[in-house]
């Protein structure tokens, strides 16, 4: 499987897709919070879990993108 | 643990869950979340279905996967939502003791895979444990398990699948079809188009979706409990006793433990018999092994898999025990749910996903489920599909056709396996009790197949009628006092030694006597028959194989070093929660 795409290659692009949705649903709850909030919402978790997951995932897309 | 070892009664409480209002109602985001999974997933089949052209590399993924590809498939392929949401609703149940099958039920086993069965497995050379048995024992253990194995795999496929089905339609209101004919197909889809590579692939990413959608639930149960040592009061506060937070020390009797279980069926039953007989001798599982790239990543395939088993309970056993102390609800016994309308224990995982979980994350959770049952669903098809065409069809039925013909009969299998997934699932459907007879069946086969693999492994003397008549009456012990306790459940004081024995302890003590009649009858016969000329056993027998070298650069490379640390921290750990 030499050339071909590395299964990290797919995680990272999940992981990003993932977390740059996660990470925006956090962004626009900020503003707009729900009806009825999770408990220890205003720990603002979709933030950071998303932004964590955006990182991972940069970093494993770049990292073991296909030459 | 997969589904095959979800005790029958925690099973089944699943199939009694009452169908009321979901618990989740899903955003458009959540709904995304999971659409790009299932978008990705199909990618991945036809992405790979180039690389899959061979047998070799349609059935053992061409022997190219690393240590951490194959040791996260290991695991992954185990790592069934059925599984994750049974155990924590165990943990809420019986508390910390669930943990047992995720460590002293699986670590030993695993490593002791790695250290000293896998290079058996990985220079013979063999394409599945009963193409082992084949070699060892000859055609007839081979076709007998064989048989069992594929016939199982898929019932259990079937299993699985409805089970997914349930929970989907409790968590999200799903249609019971909906749910089992878009995972069946798209499991079906990139399993037959990609071969075991696919199955692999997406199994890895099926475990990272696992932890990034269950992890934030202790994380965030641990903020709100105010810490370990808040939560083990609050639990002892409410439940009245200390029981709940302790591995070892209630189980010095079947009765001062909420489990009623005993030491010596967690010590010699599950962590001896019914784990090892598991984790090393169950082709879905090995069957990830299998496919490394080297020896030295076969052994150590399993040992990355014990690590990441040994931090399982964080996301399985944790949540269980902090609903126990944050949910403001009892939850109850599936069958009283049935009736009262409350919450039954198997809610436990997705009521505290709700409980902490805004969009995007709870669709993350969600995604999470769903790709634990997949990749269940995936792992049996896979294996199914193998067993059938090397081991029944290519042994049995048509020896000389060629590779071509093998490939496409593995695709076609694929297929076949699923649409009897599809039809055991909706058998279950309208005959639930089905599901504990498969579950019990599966059962008989696993401890006694760890006796015959395990003499042959190890024992030069052990022969083909010996390994033979072993398997068999080891099965039939299993099977004789299933049916015994099944028709006089008085008779569980006789098969786990005590009457204050719970219906946990059977399956643990009917393990360990259906392995001891198989090794004993082994024994017995091989003493009494023709022994094999050594010459015929080397490559498959210790004492008769001259094991390859192998040639790290560094000490701490060594596979033996790597399950030394997983084995010392999976003795701290016991300690620690002694």
């Amino acid at each position: 499987m030499r050339g071909h795409i590395q299964i990290w290659f797919f995680s990272g692009i999940l992981l990003l897709t993932y977390g740059v949705l996660i990470f925006a649903t956090g962004l626009w709850e900020l503003g707009h919070p729900p009806a009825q909030e999770a408990v220890l919402w205003q720990l603002h978790a979709p933030i950071w879990w998303g932004g964590m997951m955006t990182a991972a995932g940069l970093f494993y897309t770049v990292r073991f993108r296909p030459l | 643990m997969s589904l095959a070892l979800v005790p029958a009664a925690a099973l089944g409480a699943f199939f009694q869950a009452p169908m009321k209002q979901s618990l989740v109602h899903l955003s458009g985001v959540d709904i995304a979340v999971i659409a790009i999974y299932f978008g990705m997933v199909i990618y991945i089949g036809f992405y790979l279905k180039g690389a899959a052209n061979t047998s070799e590399e349609f059935f053992m993924a061409g022997r190219e996967m690393t240590a951490w590809i194959a040791g996260l498939s290991f695991v992954s392929a185990n790592l069934g939502s059925l599984e994750l949401m049974g155990w924590a609703g165990s943990a809420y149940q019986y508390g910390i003791l669930a943990t047992h099958w995720y460590w002293i039920g699986a670590i030993p086993a695993m490593l002791f895979l790695g250290i000293i069965m896998m290079p058996f497995y990985y220079i013979s050379k063999v394409n599945s444990v009963p193409g082992y048995l084949a070699l060892r024992y000859g055609e007839s253990t081979r076709g007998l398990s064989a048989v069992c194995f594929a016939f199982m795999t898929v019932l259990m496929s079937g299993i699985n699948m409805y089970a997914m089905a349930v929970v989907m339609k409790v968590v999200l209101g799903w249609n019971l079809s909906f749910s089992i004919w878009v995972s069946s197909i798209t499991v079906a889809i990139y399993v037959a188009l990609g071969g075991l590579r696919s199955a692999i692939f997406n199994e890895v990413l099926q475990f990272l979706l696992i932890w990034l959608g269950a992890l934030l639930i202790p994380i965030l149960g641990l903020i709100e409990a105010g810490g370990w040592t808040n939560l083990k009061a609050q639990i002892a506060a409410r439940m009245g006793s200390n029981d709940y937070t302790h591995l070892w020390s209630t189980t010095a009797h079947f009765r001062d433990n909420p489990m009623g279980i005993h030491w010596t069926g967690l010590v010699f039953g599950l962590g001896l018999v019914i784990s090892f007989g598991y984790w090393t001798t169950d082709f879905l599982v090995v069957q990830r092994v299998l496919s490394a790239h080297n020896l030295r990543a076969a052994r150590m395939a399993p040992i990355i898999g014990a690590g990441f088993k040994m931090m399982v309970p964080f996301i399985v056993i944790l949540p269980g025990l902090l609903a126990l102390s944050v949910l403001p609800m009892h939850l109850v016994p599936a069958n009283v749910a049935a009736v009262t309308g409350q919450p039954s224990y198997n809610e436990v995982l997705p009521l505290m996903l709700v409980r902490y979980c805004g969009p995007g994350l709870l669709g993350l959770g969600v995604t999470a489920l769903i790709a634990g049952f997949m990749s269940g669903m995936a792992g049996n098809v896979s294996a199914f599909a193998t067993v059938w065409t090397y081991d029944i069809y290519g042994a049995f039925l048509n020896k000389k056709a060629s590779d071509s013909h093998y490939v496409s009969m593995g695709r076609w299998c694929t297929f076949i396996g699923v649409l009897i997934s599809v039809g055991t699932a909706y058998l279950v459907q309208h005959a639930a009790s089905i599901m504990d007879y498969v579950q019990a069946l599966f059962s008989f086969f696993i401890a006694p197949l760890f006796g015959t693999v395990i003499l042959g492994m190890l024992w030069k003397r052990a022969t083909k009628s010996g390994g033979f008549w072993g398997l068999l009456a080891g099965t039939v012990t299993a099977i004789g006092l299933w049916l015994w306790v099944h028709f006089n459940p008085a008779a569980l004081r006789y098969v786990a030694l005590s009457p204050d024995a719970k219906v946990m302890a059977e399956d643990m003590y009917r393990a360990l006597w259906s392995w001891l009649v198989c090794v004993i009858v082994t024994v017995v016969v091989s003493l009494a028959t023709q022994p094999r000329p050594e010459a015929e056993l080397a490559g498959l027998v210790y004492g008769a194989t001259r094991l390859p070298e192998e040639h790290d650069d560094h000490w701490y490379q060594k596979p033996i070093v790597w399950a030394s640390m997983i084995a010392v921290i999976f003795v701290v750990l016991n300690v620690i929660f002694w």
